[in-house]
């Protein structure tokens, strides 16, 4: 008997327990459910907000040293010298990691997936389509920073999963063409324009502005590579894995231009005018968040939200530092000199007279008077301030017979002239001193997208400064050189003009100035340290030619776009010290090559597309590598 | 007892440790593949760390290639285990076009590595330099030299231009952080490639030395990698 009650016991329990279907089924503490994200539009919002921020990106403000990889800009620090002792760059420099790379596009395609599925029928209409068209933009905007690394990549637009049957080898794709991607990318673009708001306070998000600005820039760089690319018919494939048919060029070009004056002729933004300046202004377009007018698309960041980033503290003048670092961004002279006279002419800094003596500037700014605003908008010259301080960048005493007094520390004081006197500082609390990290080494230091608020240059709290991707300056380059390359150099003028009034240029550039040099050099100082330089320089084929690795002295045509530049060099002030002299006291200046730069830069062909390594291509048969590389 | 044990475990595992050492290791790679890369028997100078060539192993499930540096001179050497390669000058590599390879039927070339093995690769490059001399007068260092255009089929290309390099060290090349002095003419400047001459003046040398090292070279239209003449120690 007393069996049956534990039989029963036991049985009762059982089928109680079982009794209640839902039990175990739980909704998880640990992790948001695919119901619960997508009936929600703010959650939805912070989905794709992870995906904007993982888009990838090259030279940008939270790299500072990759903008010393090239002829822009001097990396002042200890750790970053190699960069200019180093000739060769490596085949697989700015090559997509395979892996990250196509595990973001999975996540990216299954976003794209759910956002237009049922899952997501609650929202509003067009709120459901907003997503869907944010999902392709990101899409499209990481197979552009794919093709302009590698040449043409395998186009995958679904979640790939593996079925476990053993044989992987459906999810084999072969490369596309370089072409085919880049008609992917104007063509997606076109796709989704309409479904984005037009907004020009949307700064973080896709518009309908920055879907035409980045069809400009991808249809620009498809074009100059159908039409550079014919100068190195060794960078191809026969497959047109890497390389586009320069019988392609014109209609890239016209893309090009059709998608920049859409978005110039439809008004949603202007060119940033808010200062007297024309220098300050240049500067704040940069730093100024409120009814920017110029600015598309930027990476934001908040002070005090953990999303903020160090920019201005490791790049802040060493003398005004607030904190125990800075300088270490230092422009080079080659791009200084770069920035025009303001009567459209160039010229190099004028050092000695033809005689051979110094020329005498009361200033250390007088040498740089009377160019483009650019200049002291994108760089902080010696006798400039920043933030309000006085900048002190001076390299020591020269007397009459040239000898040189100098410090080994910032601002050093020695006893001068004789060891009678009272010791003074020698050289400026800025350097320029040889190999001292810090001290600005060519005598420059950088102030694009340096924050001019108190306590950004403290490690504690950082800058809040955002990243500019793409702004309206870059449409109008962008259409200027679309125009010049379909001929219409009237057009090409008109659009450079309007960029070049707003430096402070008085005299326009006419249809018969206008030339291949001008499209580059324009680019180069309006979006100098703006992460274009190494694709404008790639997709022009001028990469191989500039960076020839023959290291030559600098060139007195900073106009030409083919001069060789592939050594930072540097340009010291000194103070001149003859009592005797009328021009005592007066500042006389040296162009220098920093200590530090041993070699010269050399870009290689197999340099134009990163290498695919073997592994990728083991893991993929179908895979071809990119050529003149191993 | 039971230290004796103790020990005999000690013994045995280290025993066991030094013996499977042994087991464990293979043998290091053995051979060397070793020669030139040759016109007619003569060994083609070219920039040092620019050419390469490749050899693969096939047989295992990944393929990864050994990657064989050639020497500015022309020679090569590298270290391998005995196996069956395929030796591959990949395009574009060397001032050269590769040549068919009768055995192969491409420009593949079987190499059946069994102990030391020495192997010049016949390429036809684009061009040679042909007595190449030096001469010093002063500080003046004058060199002369023939540039033989050495394919003159469909394939022929032109002479971009022509460099005289003059380094303080044996590497002389466009590489140019201790070259000391350099020269050059552009392709549509040479009147008579049969006869070219260059001179150069070498500059005062800090630390003081009484010879530098000189060399020519050719840099051919649409081909990355220069073509040299051999390096040449002159004594000033």
């Amino acid at each position: 008997m007393k069996k049956f009650v534990y039989i029963f016991i036991v049985l009762f329990t059982l089928s109680w327990g079982c009794n209640d279907a839902n039990f175990l089924d739980r909704e998880p503490t640990n992790i948001l459910i695919d119901d619960q994200i997508w009936g929600d539009n703010s959650l939805i919002l912070s989905v794709v907000a992870d995906l904007y921020d993982r888009i990838p990106e090259f030279q940008t403000i939270s790299n500072w040293w990759n903008y010393a990889d090239f002829d822009e800009g001097f990396g002042s620090a200890f750790g970053d010298y190699w960069r200019h002792k180093n000739s060769d760059w490596g085949y697989g420099e700015w090559a997509i990691n395979w892996k990250d790379y196509y595990k973001l596009m999975r996540e990216v395609n299954l976003f794209i997936q759910k956002a237009d599925s049922e899952l997501t029928d609650d929202l509003q209409t067009a709120d459901k389509a907003r997503f869907v068209a944010e999902g392709r933009f990101i899409r499209a905007s990481i197979y552009f920073e794919m093709v302009k690394r590698m040449g043409g990549v395998p186009l995958i637009l679904e979640p790939l999963t593996y079925d476990f049957g053993g044989d992987p080898s459906y999810l084999e794709y072969p490369r596309s063409k370089e072409s085919e991607i880049y008609d992917f990318v104007i063509n997606e673009l076109e796709a989704i324009k309409n479904d984005l708001p037009n907004d020009v306070n949307v700064k973080g998000r896709a518009t309908k502005g920055l879907v035409l600005a980045m069809q400009a820039r991808a249809a620009i760089y498809a074009g100059s590579i159908a039409k550079y690319g014919a100068t190195t018919p060794n960078v191809s494939l026969p497959g047109g894995e890497v390389g586009i048919p320069a019988s392609m060029a014109d209609g890239y070009y016209t893309k090009a231009l059709s998608a920049a004056e859409e978005l110039i002729n439809s008004g949603t933004y202007a060119l940033y005018n808010k200062k007297e300046n024309l220098a300050e202004n240049f500067t704040n377009l940069f730093l100024d968040k409120s009814g920017n007018t110029e600015v598309i698309f930027v990476k934001d960041y908040k002070l005090q939200s953990g999303k903020v980033q160090p920019f201005t503290v490791q790049n802040q003048p060493w003398s005004s530092a607030e904190d125990l670092e800075g300088g270490r961004l230092n422009p080079s002279l080659n791009l200084v000199q770069s920035f025009e006279l303001l009567d459209n002419t160039f010229s190099t800094f004028e050092t000695n007279t033809s005689e051979g003596d110094y020329v005498y500037y009361n200033s250390p700014k007088d040498i740089f008077a009377g160019r483009d605003a650019r200049l002291e908008g994108t760089i902080i010259i010696p006798g400039s301030k920043f933030k309000g301080k006085e900048l002190d960048i001076w390299a020591g005493y020269i007397d009459a017979d040239g000898n040189i007094t100098t410090g080994s520390t910032y601002g050093q004081r020695k006893h001068f002239p004789t060891e009678a006197d009272p010791e003074i500082p020698v050289v400026g609390y800025d350097g320029p001193i040889d190999e001292l990290e810090f001290s600005a080494q060519t005598g420059f230091y950088c102030r694009k997208f340096m924050d001019t608020a108190t306590g950004s240059g403290q490690r504690g709290l950082n800058s809040e400064v955002w990243w500019v991707r793409y702004r309206l300056s870059e449409v109008y380059l962008n259409a200027a050189e679309a125009a010049f390359e379909l001929g219409n150099t009237t057009k090409a003028a008109d659009y450079l003009n309007v960029v070049r009034r707003r430096a402070g240029f008085t005299t326009d550039l006419t249809a018969a100035d206008m030339s291949f040099d001008r499209i580059v050099h324009e680019r180069k100082v309006e979006l100098a340290f703006e992460g274009h330089i190494l694709w404008d320089m790639k997709r022009w084929r001028l990469a191989h030619i500039v960076w020839n690795g023959e290291s030559v002295e600098l060139t007195n045509n900073p106009e030409k776009a083919d001069e060789v530049s592939n050594r930072i060099f540097a340009l010291w002030p000194y103070k001149y010290y003859a009592p005797e002299s009328p021009n005592h006291g007066k500042y006389i200046f040296k162009e220098v090559l920093p200590r530090v730069v041993t070699n010269a830069d050399r870009f290689r062909l197999g340099n134009y597309y990163s290498e695919i390594n073997d592994e990728t291509v083991n893991n993929n048969n179908l895979i071809i590598k990119n050529p003149n590389q191993n | 007892m039971k230290t004796k044990f103790k020990l005999i475990i000690l013994v045995v595992a280290m025993a066991g440790l030094f013996a499977s050492c042994d087991y464990d290791n293979y043998d290091e790679p053995g051979s060397f593949l070793e020669g030139n890369i040759v016109y007619n028997g003569e060994a083609i100078n070219v920039s040092s760390k620019d050419v390469s060539f490749q050899l693969w192993e096939p047989g295992w499930q990944k393929s990864y290639p050994i990657n064989v540096e050639v020497a500015q001179d022309g020679s090569y050497s590298s270290l391998l285990f005995d196996a069956q390669y395929k030796l591959v000058i990949p395009s574009n590599q060397g001032p050269w076009r590769t040549k068919i390879n009768s055995e192969s039927g491409s420009d593949t070339i079987y190499v059946n590595l069994n102990g030391n093995k020495k192997l010049d690769i016949e390429v036809e490059p684009y061009f040679m330099i042909r007595n190449s001399q030096f001469s010093v007068s002063g500080s003046n260092v004058t060199a002369t030299f023939q540039a033989e255009k050495i394919i003159t089929d469909a394939g022929a290309k032109n002479i971009e231009r022509v460099n005289f390099y003059i380094n303080k060290t044996q590497f002389v090349d466009f590489r140019s952080s201790s070259n000391v002095a350099s020269v050059e003419i552009g392709g549509g400047d040479i009147t008579n490639p049969a006869s070219i001459s260059m001179t150069l003046t070498v500059p005062e040398l800090v630390p003081a030395q009484n010879y530098v090292y000189a060399r020519v070279g050719i840099k051919i239209q649409g081909v990355e990698d220069m073509i040299f003449s051999p390096v040449q120690k002159v004594d000033l």
